[in-house]
């Protein structure tokens, strides 16, 4: 009967494919194996010397580009054989994750054959400067998980820097901070009003609030602070050492020596997580956002609730616009350049869980800053190619891991109770 | 506990819905409500439950006035409802459906060992047997209206509604039904149980309430009625319940399936290789428990559904490829399934809905130019042919009552010139005066030449209206039998997938 397949389920043992399903994306996979080989084979086999690695604290390791270049293809022939033959199964994702290393070993090496690399610098900035992004996804999930779309965090995202800068210059750093959560709480309180009030299309409320915070906040700035240059200066915060975690090696300085910013957000993920999946705010939330109308005849207040989260999500999202004025100093026009569609972005790749969204955003992180990087080692490839470069791989890394997701079905639309 | 609704009247822009309404609900007993579609059976349900508000009357509660502004007041005052269109979320599992509104918590957190544990206590109090950390969209129907009467229980009400239960089940789901309101009863739970299966309520009920155009026309105790009294208090006027069918005269075949298979995501074979015929003039029934591959095999003839392999021809021709618009001007008319996702748009009106198969040509339109002004005569003539209870044709379908949104499908889809039509629980939610006349209309296209496929887990319409009864279990079509020598034991036997476990026994 029906049930014979489904008893074997349990059983990991023999990690072949077994649904329709998991044998195509085996088979994906085995090829996308074999492309990269040929790749790596091709291109990445040109560059005599050795690379040399730099760690924290004068440690480092060297790897020989080209013996690297040809140990890659081997595995990932072999590899892309395995898949084609049988699927890893539940280590499909290991096995992903083990190609893509070595993939990015391989062509660091080959970038760097001759001369030495600091990985520890790139890594530092992977987790440092994704930062507003994961902030934003936050926001983000937050009022998409509520039913509600938020174009409008990149729009939060620059009033909340423009609001750290010029209130924090004017008063103190912490004060320009609150200035940016509640200046931006309002703004979502507006898009939520016009969404749910007047059931105004939530997505060309979005797009307004965006341009609005642009032209104001360009318009502001050069009202003010062409004048009064000493408005537009809160001084940069200090990474802060987490007490005994930092003298780790590697990862000491890689997780343990970032701003505040860095740790607030991480604190954000994961007490989403555990707001979202394990409280009653969290379930409320998620009816809301899946099938308002029942959540309604149960007695749950649907306005109410998406009103407080959206306003919850903008303050959030002032949080992390006030990044950039701690990272920066100083207010530029349209300094947030795209950071709150990113996180957007990083949202739905993690499919509206928030550690799922911090995975991505490191993701794109972590291609942000080797691509900043590679700008400075001449490796030939061109300039522009290297800055399309975090999106590409991002967008290629998070489809072979995640696949298919399906968001909160109500989002997006208005709720009438009659 | 008692419950009363005392002149409960309720408009909507452009009718009452319900015209000062008297109804009185004690515990321990069944109330039936019966009435056609369109009557204002779940209006006066929404306003008891709080949904909606009665722009007069009022509700007493053990003799004392009570006003529910929202459904919380109504929760809280001991009324429960179980919708005609389920109220869950689809992703949650079981326990999180059940707690939602009124989740246990523990230190700030929700405690769902607490909920899993209530839904287990309720599910065996009442031998309902749902498992609490099921994902409730892989459940089957039945399952999810226990989930809505564990809601229900979980938050004590006394007073029950159901809107409908029986609509959506399976006979068998049916029966398990009326085992648990029977132990509801037994509990002291009064309930309301609104229905248009007029058997089921000569059955179960102990009192039966008839509503017609917004009032109470009636009231009156099973025993002192039959079906047909029941039908004629409903409609107002004498009602056939059997469909009157000459003998029929097959033709050529107007549909031949041939070795057809259907397979889902994952493979496994939904539809498994099924051959059969249907020919013009006769009406071809489909039997079988509700998952037994007839959803997808419709699908599949309609164009919805990727063939695996074999082939269809409609007439002789081949359309196994054809588009659905291809295949719908070849000459297949298709009554879906599921009215509100296949077959509407509910923010349509009721004359858009009738132009939406041939918006696209003559007569509704030339080139880029739609005529309006003959989509709305259309509308206007099914209206009135179909007797479509609606303000008028310029009212979004979606608010119409669940009957008469089927019957502007049923309108549009027979209306037709065709070779073929197809008809997935055509009667499902249609009260039984309408039923009378979609089954007339349905051996009308017989009469007239075309070929009927008529698909449904109601044994009773298959029987009433096939001349040839083909029944599905597991995918396959076990047996292809004539109505003539037929009858309900044995086609029941093959549905329960009789002969085919036998095999399976020897199976190695
Ligand atoms: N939200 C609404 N807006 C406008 N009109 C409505 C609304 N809900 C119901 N109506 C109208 O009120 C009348 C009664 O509808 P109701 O749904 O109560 O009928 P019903 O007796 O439940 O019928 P059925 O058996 O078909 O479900 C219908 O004419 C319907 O068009
Ligand atoms: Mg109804």
């Amino acid at each position: 009967m029906i049930e014979t397949p489904l008893a074997h389920l349990g059983d990991t043992s023999a990690a072949g494919p077994r649904t329709f399903a998991e044998r195509r994306r085996a088979r994906n996979m085995g090829i996308t194996y074999l492309v990269l080989a040929v790749i790596t084979a091709v291109f990445l086999t040109g560059h005599d010397g050795t690379a040399m690695f730099k760690l924290d604290d004068g440690r480092s390791f060297s790897l020989p580009a080209q013996t690297t270049a040809w140990v890659a293809v081997a595995m990932f022939s072999v590899l892309a054989g395995g898949a084609l033959w049988r699927g890893y199964g539940k280590l499909t994702n290991a096995v992903l994750a083990l190609v893509t290393v070595t993939l990015l070993m391989t062509f660091l090496s080959w970038s760097a054959a001759g001369t030495s690399f600091s990985l520890i610098g790139v890594l530092v900035s992977t987790v440092g400067y994704p930062t507003p992004i994961v902030i934003g996804a936050m926001s983000g999930i937050i009022c998409e998980r509520s039913g509600i779309v938020n174009i409008a965090i990149e729009g939060l995202l620059l009033n909340g820097a423009f609001m750290a800068v010029f209130i924090g210059s004017v008063t103190t750093f912490w004060i320009g901070v609150l200035a940016a959560m509640v200046t931006s709480a309002l703004l979502a309180w507006l898009l939520a009003w016009l969404a749910i009030r007047f059931k105004v299309d939530q997505v060309i409320v979005g797009f307004f609030i965006n341009f609005f915070v642009l032209g104001l906040t360009n318009f502001l700035s050069k009202r003010l602070f062409v004048e009064h240059q000493n408005w537009n200066y809160v001084g940069t915060l200090r990474p802060l050492k987490i007490w005994g975690l930092h003298s780790i090696p590697v990862i000491g300085p890689i997780l343990f020596e970032q701003t505040v910013y860095v740790y607030v957000a991480w604190l954000l993920v994961f007490g989403l997580t555990w707001l979202l999946f394990r409280t009653r705010w969290g379930l409320r939330t998620r009816s809301v956002g899946e099938h308002p109308r029942a959540a309604d005849t149960l007695g749950i207040n649907v306005v109410r609730l998406r009103y407080r989260n959206v306003i919850i999500a903008g303050a959030i999202a002032g949080f992390g616009g006030s990044w950039f004025a701690s990272n920066v100093g100083q207010f530029n026009q349209n300094m947030t350049g795209g950071r709150g569609f990113i996180a957007l972005a990083v949202v739905i790749v993690g499919r509206w869980k928030p550690i799922g969204a911090l995975c991505a955003a490191l993701v794109f992180g972590l291609f942000d800053s080797l691509g900043n990087k590679l700008a400075t080692l001449h490796t030939g490839i061109p300039s522009e190619f290297i800055s399309m470069l975090p999106y590409l791989a991002t967008v290629v890394v998070v489809c072979g891991f995640v696949g298919r997701s399906r968001g909160p079905k109500a989002a997006g639309q208005p709720y009438d109770s009659q | 506990m008692e419950l009363e609704l005392r002149g409960i009247t309720k408009r909507f822009p452009g009718v009452v819905a319900n015209d000062d309404v008297n109804l009185t609900i004690r515990g321990g007993e069944v109330l039936a409500l019966l009435g056609e579609n369109g009557a204002g059976k779940s209006t006066l349900m929404n306003v008891l439950y709080g949904l909606y508000h009665a722009d007069e009357g009022e509700i007493l509660i053990d003799g004392v006035a009570r006003r529910f502004a929202s459904p919380r007041d109504a929760i809280a005052a001991g009324v429960g409802m179980v919708h005609q269109h389920f109220m869950l979320v689809p992703v949650f599992t079981v326990a999180e459906n059940v707690v939602m509104g009124v989740e246990p918590t523990r230190f700030g957190a929700l405690n769902i060992r607490e909920a899993r544990r209530e839904v287990r206590a309720i599910s065996k109090e009442y031998h309902l047997d749902v498992d609490p950390d099921a994902i409730t969209e892989t459940l089957p129907v039945g399952l999810q209206q226990r989930i809505e009467i564990i809601k229900v229980l979980f938050r004590n009400a006394e007073i029950v509604i159901f809107d409908e239960p029986t609509a959506v089940l399976t006979p068998q789901e049916i029966e398990a039904f009326f085992r648990i309101v029977e132990s509801l009863r037994v509990a002291g739970k009064g309930i309301v149980f609104i229905t248009h299966k007029l058997r089921e309520a000569l059955r179960i009920a102990d009192r039966i309430v008839v509503l017609r155009r917004g009032r109470t026309v009636g009231e009156v105790l099973p025993a002192d009625v039959d079906d047909r009294r029941l039908a004629e208090m409903m409609v107002g006027r004498p009602v056939e319940l059997v469909v009157k069918k000459a003998e029929a005269h097959p033709g050529d075949p107007a549909l031949t399936v041939t070795d057809l298979t259907v397979a889902d995501a994952d493979g496994r074979l939904l539809v498994d290789h099924v051959t059969f015929e249907v020919r013009a003039g006769e009406i071809v029934g489909v039997a079988g428990v509700q998952g037994n591959g007839q959803t997808e095999l419709v699908e599949a003839l309609v164009g919805l559904r990727r063939v695996e392999s074999g082939e269809i021809a409609l007439a002789g021709r081949n359309i196994t490829h054809h588009s659905p618009r291809l295949r719908h001007e070849e000459g297949i008319a298709h009554i879906p399934e599921d009215r509100q996702r296949d077959g509407l748009v509910k923010d349509f009106t009721v004359f858009e809905n009738i132009a939406l198969t041939g918006y696209y040509d003559e007569p509704f339109s030339s080139g880029p130019v739609m005529h309006w002004g003959t989509a709305e005569r259309e509308a206007t003539r099914l209206v009135e042919e179909f007797d479509i209870r609606t303000p008028s044709i310029g009212t979004a379908t979606g608010t119409l009552s669940g009957g008469n949104q089927q019957k502007v499908i049923v309108a549009r889809e027979i209306s037709r010139d065709v070779k073929l039509a197809i008809a997935s629980q055509p009667t499902r939610g249609v009260d039984v005066g309408s039923i009378e006349y979609i089954h007339d209309r349905i051996v009308g296209l017989r009469d007239r030449g075309v070929g009927v496929l008529v698909v449904s887990t109601e044994l009773d319409e298959v029987m009433a209206l096939a001349d040839r009864v083909l029944v599905m279990y597991g995918g396959r079509i076990v047996a292809d039998l004539d109505r003539a020598t037929t009858n309900v034991n044995e086609i029941g036997l093959y549905m329960a997938g009789a002969t085919s476990a036998a095999t399976r026994e020897h199976a190695p």
